[in-house]
């Protein structure tokens, strides 16, 4: 038996939270609380590098696959990774530091308590990502809720309570079904182990209704129109580290979600539902693209936005090509650095201004020019610029899409369009234009910690914009098997 | 009678109720003494059965009209544990509120010992005699007349009071015998509170002192479902089809309606009546499916549940100020800031009683849900599996007050240390309960009734 890696990723955080939690929760302590929170989140970064150094991209079998007894002659611990998962669980290690030093500011009061959520919240994400058996993915995609219901609902925005309840009982009722779906799998085909249901399938006849339940609960999580009315709340009242781990990690769960059970498991159901999947990924795509277009808070504009990106991240999985599902892997993880970046964007003037308001801003370019450099390389790799990551992703999605149906590829390209439309406008009013507010002179430039995330942030963004190798290596050779695999099932 | 040390902890319990009511007696002021001695008392008691007969598989006693097997001894054992904690974990209360008299302590293991009567009853006559007891000792005997009624019926038809002899002599186009196995349903699910029996719940519930309540909320559900399962699975099994769809019945309106009626209520005792009655719901659930693995995930389900609702009532039993209790919910507003500790007990129950994962209210729940859908009661399940969700709206209400809310004035901290122990192991056995899954299923998968 090899050394437990997986197990090791999923467990450091929590036993960091478990040290912050024995540690005095006094004012001066709190640097050392946030530097331990710090060290935990930067050992599990590298250790996840190191698995993504030692995995094997040329297999698309699963690899440090550990396997244990857990409910006897039911389900068993199972965790592993292939090309699919691997890049999901480095997003999610590279976020959470950032998420960490990013609360300097935000975060004013019971930094112990938000840190533990965080990294606990680390924990179950990346247990998530590489759960190789029903129960235990279940039971990491919910327990997530917990963490961060706390965090919106304690160190959350005016409206924090609502948007906490919402966020929780959307994803609780989504998944309900899911649990249901997963039981019945146990006694359809006696395993919930995924990598033996990969392989035998699932009964052809009551594929459509197990479809249904895990669409149920990934839609709402991805967040699909029409059920995706909670996610712009949550981002709007929550902390902004608790945005970004919303947005950049939270909502990937779905799409990998649908890559890994929707298509894997249930490939005649996906097939019969794809023209559902097309219709509401187009109206999410459209839709929300005019919405974001009207919103005067820039949170909610950027909550938009993500529907919208998560909308051609459907898409392209269900075009089944080759190029739609890479593209709509690299989108995911493309927009997890971006809208992260934007929110960290907005956190920044809002901790100094305290308005989310769009007209509260205007011509800050010449007093915040740092701010304004970074905040434009984001926008730009939001609408999909090329030599941005965003170009990659959005630009394979289409392709693939072009190739399985030309009308849906032509109306979602308007979606890149409409994309521009609102970033560009977003940021011109907030950076350009006139200094109308004489408050706004007052605002300071990025400090140090500041600069470092969001470069941090701005570095793979432009690097994998430029060489998106890595990138595809990783996820060829498993995307590949996963089509593959899919037609052998169809036909 | 060889076998007369299985009965052993029912003699060793009577024997000590007529010596604790003799110092009662002779003794002046010693309401103290025979508290400790009722908890040494119940202590030793789970000591006999655990050491007695706990590895018993199946022997009859009595003219077979006392069974001890797997599920008595188990339920036995739960029982006297749930019983010696809410006595413990009370001690402080009672000394405040003045209700600890010699008649307490005593009441309380009369009805202990009447549960494990009917625990063991494998006879119509047994099972009311020791139910009777049990009611005597805690008012509540409203269903006792339905019960007798049905009894008749049922001895009438078959002419036996004796659970196999019943079976054997079964026949089942006997039309008048279902209504003896209504009656006597009905009779139980008063017992634990099902809806639409449950009427006196909430009232009493909100009105005893909350020592009482929690003794009401766990003890007697224990030894009445272990009646249920007994009573179903022996006799009646084969008129299966006869019962199941009532205890489907009652099963859905308990979830649907302890979910919806609880969140209403601002009282916390009564909101605990209320989601008490949902969890009854659940475990009922697992009832109907007919099948081992349904038993087997209803005793699961209220092991769990005790072990959260002795969370639950020891942070109740803490939200103490000048010797004045607090049970409303506008009492727990702000409590995370002064009583972070506290607080993190509380939300961990409170979720883990929303059945989400990875506490141990989920697993509860899941393998409830695992066994109704291997018997393909689907529409069982989703609808159980939505009033979880409208259930989980009130216990986030909770949590909102407790962690969302204003602060208010902090408690006293000079608690025992019973209840901190309490508290503390139910919380940890909550939160670690994922890391050792089978343990508790490795136990109760002995308990095959069918």
């Amino acid at each position: 038996m090899n050394f437990p890696i997986l197990s090791s990723l999923i467990l450091l955080p929590t036993i960091g939270s478990i040290f912050l939690f024995f540690s005095r929760n006094k004012e001066g302590n709190n640097q050392t609380i946030k530097y331990v929170a710090l060290f935990t989140s930067v050992v599990n970064f590298l250790i996840s590098i190191y698995l993504w150094y030692q995995f094997d991209p040329l297999t698309s079998d699963f690899q440090f696959v550990e396997d244990r007894k857990w409910i006897e002659g039911f389900v068993n611990y199972k965790v592993g990774v292939d090309g699919i998962s691997i890049l999901f669980i480095i997003l999610t290690t590279f976020i959470t530091p950032l998420c960490i030093i990013s609360v300097n500011n935000s975060v004013k009061n019971r930094l112990r308590d938000f840190l533990i959520a965080i990294l606990i919240m680390e924990s179950f994400m990346i247990g998530v990502f590489c759960a190789l058996d029903l129960v235990v993915f279940y039971l990491f995609f919910e327990a997530g809720l917990i963490p961060m219901f706390l965090i919106i609902g304690i160190w959350g925005g005016p409206r924090r309570v609502y948007s906490a309840f919402k966020f929780f009982l959307y994803t609780l009722l989504g998944s309900v079904l899911m649990l249901v779906a997963i039981i019945s799998i146990y006694w359809i085909n006696g395993t919930t182990d995924v990598v033996k249901l990969l392989e035998v399938g699932v009964d052809t006849k009551y594929q459509n209704l197990l479809w249904l339940a895990f669409f149920s609960s990934f839609a709402v999580k991805t967040p699909m129109w029409p059920v995706h009315t909670w996610l712009p709340d949550a981002h709007v009242e929550a902390p902004t580290a608790g945005s970004v781990l919303l947005a950049a990690i939270l909502l990937k769960m779905a799409g990998y979600g649908f890559i890994r059970f929707s298509l894997g498991l249930f490939p005649e159901a996906s097939e019969t539902f794809t023209p559902l999947i097309y219709t509401l990924s187009v109206i999410a795509i459209i839709f929300t693209s005019f919405i974001a277009l009207m919103q005067e808070d820039m949170k909610k504009l950027i909550a938009y936005s993500s529907v919208a990106h998560m909308g051609f991240v459907t898409l392209g999985i269900f075009t089944i090509q080759q190029q739609g599902i890479e593209g709509s892997i690299i989108q995911m993880i493309s927009h997890g650095l971006i809208s992260a970046a934007l929110f960290l964007c907005v956190g920044v003037v809002y901790d100094r201004m305290h308005s989310r308001l769009i007209n509260t801003y205007g011509g800050i370019i010449t007093i915040v020019p740092k701010y304004a450099v970074l905040f434009m390389i984001f926008t730009l790799a939001a609408l999909g610029l090329p030599g941005t990551s965003g170009f990659i992703g959005e630009f394979l999605i289409l392709m693939g899409a072009f190739k399985d149906n030309f009308l849906v590829a032509v109306i979602a390209s308007f979606g890149v369009i409409l994309g521009a439309a609102y970033m560009l406008w977003l940021y011109k009013r907030v950076v350009f234009g006139k200094l109308v507010n004489q408050e706004l002179k007052k605002m300071s430039d990025l400090n140090k910690s500041e600069i470092l995330i969001l470069s941090s942030l701005a570095i793979p963004t432009l690097f994998f914009g430029f060489y998106p190798e890595p990138l595809m290596n990783t996820i060829e050779v498993s995307v590949q098997n996963l089509i593959y695999t899919y037609n052998l099932k169809i036909n | 009678m060889e076998n007369l040390n299985l009965i052993l902890p029912e003699i060793f319990i009577s024997l000590s109720i007529m010596f604790l009511l003799i110092i009662g007696v002779y003794k002046k002021d010693s309401s103290k003494l025979v508290y400790n001695f009722s908890l040494i008392i119940l202590f030793i008691t789970g000591g006999i059965i655990f050491n007695e007969t706990l590895n018993v598989e199946n022997v009859l006693l009595f003219n077979g009209s006392v069974i001890i097997d797997y599920l008595s001894s188990f339920m036995k054992l739960i029982t006297i544990i749930a019983a010696l904690m809410a006595l413990i974990i009370s001690s402080n209360y009672l000394k405040t509120f003045k209700i600890l008299k010699i008649e307490y302590p005593i009441l309380i293991i009369c009805a202990v010992l009447g549960m494990m009567v009917m625990i063991s009853s494998n006879d119509l006559i047994v099972f009311y005699i020791g139910l009777e007891l049990q009611s005597l000792s805690l008012y509540v005997l409203s269903s006792s007349g339905l019960l007798l009624y049905g009894c008749s019926l049922i001895y009438g038809f078959s002419g036996s009071t004796n659970f196999e002899v019943i079976a054997n002599n079964l026949n089942t186009n006997e039309y008048a015998l279902t209504f003896g196995i209504v009656f006597i349903l009905v009779g139980l699910a008063f017992k634990i509170s099902a809806v639409p029996f449950h009427m006196w719940a909430p009232d009493v519930y909100e009105g005893s002192p909350t020592s009482v309540t929690l003794f009401f909320t766990m003890v007697p559900k224990i030894a009445a479902l272990t009646v249920f399962i007994r009573f179903l699975y022996v006799p009646f099994v084969n008129l299966i089809d006869q019962w199941q769809m009532i205890l489907i019945f009652l099963s859905i309106a308990s979830m649907v309606f302890g979910a919806i009626a609880a969140i209403g209520q601002r009282n916390l005792k009564r909101l605990i009546a209320y989601s008490s009655i949902g969890h009854i719901g659940y475990t009922l659930a697992g009832l109907t499916t007919g099948t081992n693995e349904g038993i087997q995930s209803s005793i699961i389900y209220i092991t769990i549940y005790v072990v959260m609702n002795l969370g639950l009532f020891s942070c109740l039993l803490m939200l103490k100020r000048n010797n004045k209790y607090y049970e409303t919910l506008d009492d727990l507003s702000g409590l995370s800031k002064k009583h972070p500790l506290l607080s993190l007990s509380l939300l961990v129950a409170l979720f883990s009683l929303a059945g989400i994962p990875p506490l141990a209210g989920f697993f509860a729940k899941f393998y409830i849900f695992k066994a109704v859908i291997e018997q393909s009661m689907y529409f069982l399940a989703i609808v159980g599996l939505l009033s979880t969700v409208i259930a989980a709206f009130y216990y986030l209400r909770i949590i909102k007050i407790i962690y969302f809310d204003e602060e208010r004035e902090k408690y006293d901290e000079d608690h025992s240390f019973w209840l901190k122990f309490s508290l503390s192991v139910s919380t940890i056995l909550i939160l670690i309960y994922f890391i050792f899954p089978g343990q508790i299923i490795d136990v109760v998968s002995k308990i095959n009734i069918i």
